[in-house]
């Protein structure tokens, strides 16, 4: 850990995000919306990492978690009319309460039979917000009354700051003794058991600090965009998004999801006028990543790095 | 006269069900993939019929057959510029190859669906039947399509189960999901016995992409509810048993059936999602699933 301060990671990071906080400076808000977006979808796959790369469970509903913190922060904003900053704390809480029932049956369960409950979790959720379509606003979306502010340099600022505080704690939390466990546990769950670590409970933890940072973020992301839809937070194809977005930046490296979620975003602002194309052209690129750089952008600049 | 129609209703989309599932099922108990490309290639053969129909202008059964050979194009395509390289890979560790398959196929699958949405637009489409007309069945008016739909799936599962039980490749086939190992050591080659299942593989989810356009139609927006229903059937009846899947194909079937005509048709998949999380938490291998 102490190691990691005099990394050249930590430098390059480090000015990663300087030269980041500066861009409100000097381009248009058009690039800064993009990148606030780009930004919060950046800690929906770090959270996701944390529970695949590191505890080597292949959770296929990432928006199972975001949706619920998405719509109750939602929700609790346009019923009751409550500040923006007490709805979005109570999104987080309700994504790590979803955390918690999701993980409860699922963690018995390993493999593809794991990923099949998380999916179905994520569809049962969608046909909740459709059929309760009063309290939801149903396929039209919820439309969210208080925003935290309309200047992108400000929203840029907070996504930014937020990203980074969400890449200390998870990349810190992936080093930690934790990490090594809950690495060992996704490895050989047999072995580690045998070595005393209590696999579940350290699975659990997991799972619950990826519920809280993916509510915390899905929360902030409506008060963001003024609505919350199925399109845009629970629908599965956000979910495969925030999953190839891991994949490409490298998994197991945490700091690589979010620049995975970044390229994506960003590479399908600029594929926009191929029309219809860019989501293939997106989906072609990634896997060929996945075919032949399986360790990702990161993850083959890591393992170069250590070579040398 | 209701329970009826619920029986006579289901029946055809639980057949349906079941001949997708078929395939899904048999590729992972041989090779252990779980192909999340599966609605992606049913849709494709049953845009290819409809085009084969509306563009091209050929009878029906040409266009049946041209939906049914684009799918186990479509198939080969997933094994080979997929799945091949990903099981083939040195810089994959094996225990995340089942990972990568998933995620490959997943891509795969997306590409597949963007590419009819961009060629042949997002709209539904509808295959022309090849059997047309109503038929009254103990005073329900039904279709004549369904009960050609019920028929031809009852037909191929059958074919299937006798390709399975009684020829050398099924037998082989039959082997290789049971230990792998032991069949290279009898001097079968596996490389071989995965393309034969493949093959399969397309041709049935082929008819039942086509089958699927004639009873309801397709969009490229059908493609991750089709594979959805697939993988959950799949899981329900337990992984890689086939009689498995044919049991949960019909429990699905008509248990969205009921939940259509009793409560709403806006209600249709969730007690089939609730009986899904159920059998998890009890039975996590499904149905008739070993461990």
């Amino acid at each position: 850990m102490a190691g990691f301060f005099t990394s050249r990671l930590f430098f390059i990071s480090l000015a990663c995000v300087a030269v980041a906080a500066t861009l409100p400076l000097y381009v248009s808000g058009y690039i800064l919306g993009l990148l606030t977006v780009a930004f919060y979808f950046g800690v929906f796959a770090m959270a996701w990492d944390l529970l695949f790369g590191f505890a080597g469970e292949v959770n296929f509903g990432p928006t199972f978690l975001i949706g619920t913190g998405a719509y109750t922060a939602g929700i609790l904003n346009n019923q009751y009319g409550w500040s923006v900053y007490v709805c979005i704390l109570l999104g987080a809480l309700a994504s790590v309460v979803a955390g918690f029932v999701l993980a409860l049956p699922a963690l018995r369960v390993r493999g593809p039979y794991f990923g099949l409950t998380t999916l179905v979790a994520v569809l049962m959720l969608q046909n909740f917000v459709v059929v309760l379509a009063d309290l939801t606003g149903g396929e039209i979306g919820l439309t969210i009354p208080d925003v935290i502010t309309i200047n992108a340099g400000a929203n840029y600022w907070i996504a930014l700051g937020f990203m980074t505080i969400s890449a200390a704690v998870l990349y810190g939390l992936s080093q930690s003794p934790v990490g090594l466990v809950l690495q060992a546990s996704g490895q050989d769950p047999v072995q580690a058991g045998a070595l005393g670590f209590n696999i579940v409970k350290h699975k659990l933890a997991a799972f619950i600090v990826s519920a809280f940072f993916s509510g915390l973020s899905g929360a902030l992301l409506v008060f963001y965009f003024g609505t919350a839809s199925v399109g845009t937070v629970v629908d599965v194809a956000v979910g495969v998004n925030v999953i190839v977005s891991a994949v490409l930046g490298g998994r197991r490296t945490v700091l690589g999801a979010a620049l995975g979620a970044i390229f994506l975003i960003v590479a399908g602002e600029f594929l926009r006028p191929t029309g219809e194309l860019a989501t293939f052209i997106v989906s072609a690129v990634a896997l060929l990543v996945v075919l032949f750089f399986p360790g990702g952008f990161l993850g083959a600049a890591l393992s170069r790095e250590a070579r040398s | 006269m209701l329970a009826l129609q619920i029986l006579i209703d289901g029946f055809a989309i639980s057949a349906l069900y079941a001949l997708g599932a078929t395939g899904f099922t048999l590729i992972f108990g041989v090779s252990g993939v779980l192909n999340l490309s599966h609605g992606a290639i049913m849709v494709a053969a049953a845009v290819a019929a409809w085009a084969a129909a509306s563009v091209l202008h050929l009878d029906i059964y040409t266009g049946a057959l041209f939906g049914v050979g684009v799918a186990l194009i479509v198939s080969f395509a997933t094994y080979f510029a997929v799945v091949k390289p990903i099981q083939n890979s040195t810089r994959i560790p094996n225990e995340e190859k089942e990972i990568f398959v998933l995620t490959g196929t997943l891509l795969w699958g997306i590409m597949i669906q963007e590419l009819i949405a961009y060629f042949f637009t997002n709209n539904a489409k509808t295959v022309l039947p090849i059997v047309e007309g109503v038929v009254d069945v103990f005073g329900n008016r039904t279709p004549r399509n369904n009960i050609f739909t019920a028929l031809v799936c009852c037909l191929v599962i059958g074919l299937l189960w006798l390709l399975v039980n009684r020829t050398r490749t099924g037998k082989a086939v039959l082997a290789a999901s049971m230990n792998p190992r032991g069949v290279t050591l009898l001097g079968l080659e596996l490389t071989q016995i995965y393309i034969v299942v493949w093959g399969i593989y397309g041709i049935l989810a082929g008819i039942a992409g086509v089958l699927l356009g004639m009873f309801l139609g397709v969009s490229s927006y059908s493609v991750g509810p089709l594979t959805a229903s697939a993988f959950s059937i799949v899981v329900l009846g337990g992984l890689g048993s086939v009689s498995g899947s044919l049991i949960a194909a019909f429990v699905v079937g008509y248990l969205e059936t009921i939940t259509a005509y009793m409560i709403s048709p806006a209600y249709r998949t969730i007690p089939a999602l609730l009986l899904l999380v159920f059998v998890m938490y009890i039975r996590p291998q499904g149905l008739l699933g070993r461990r």
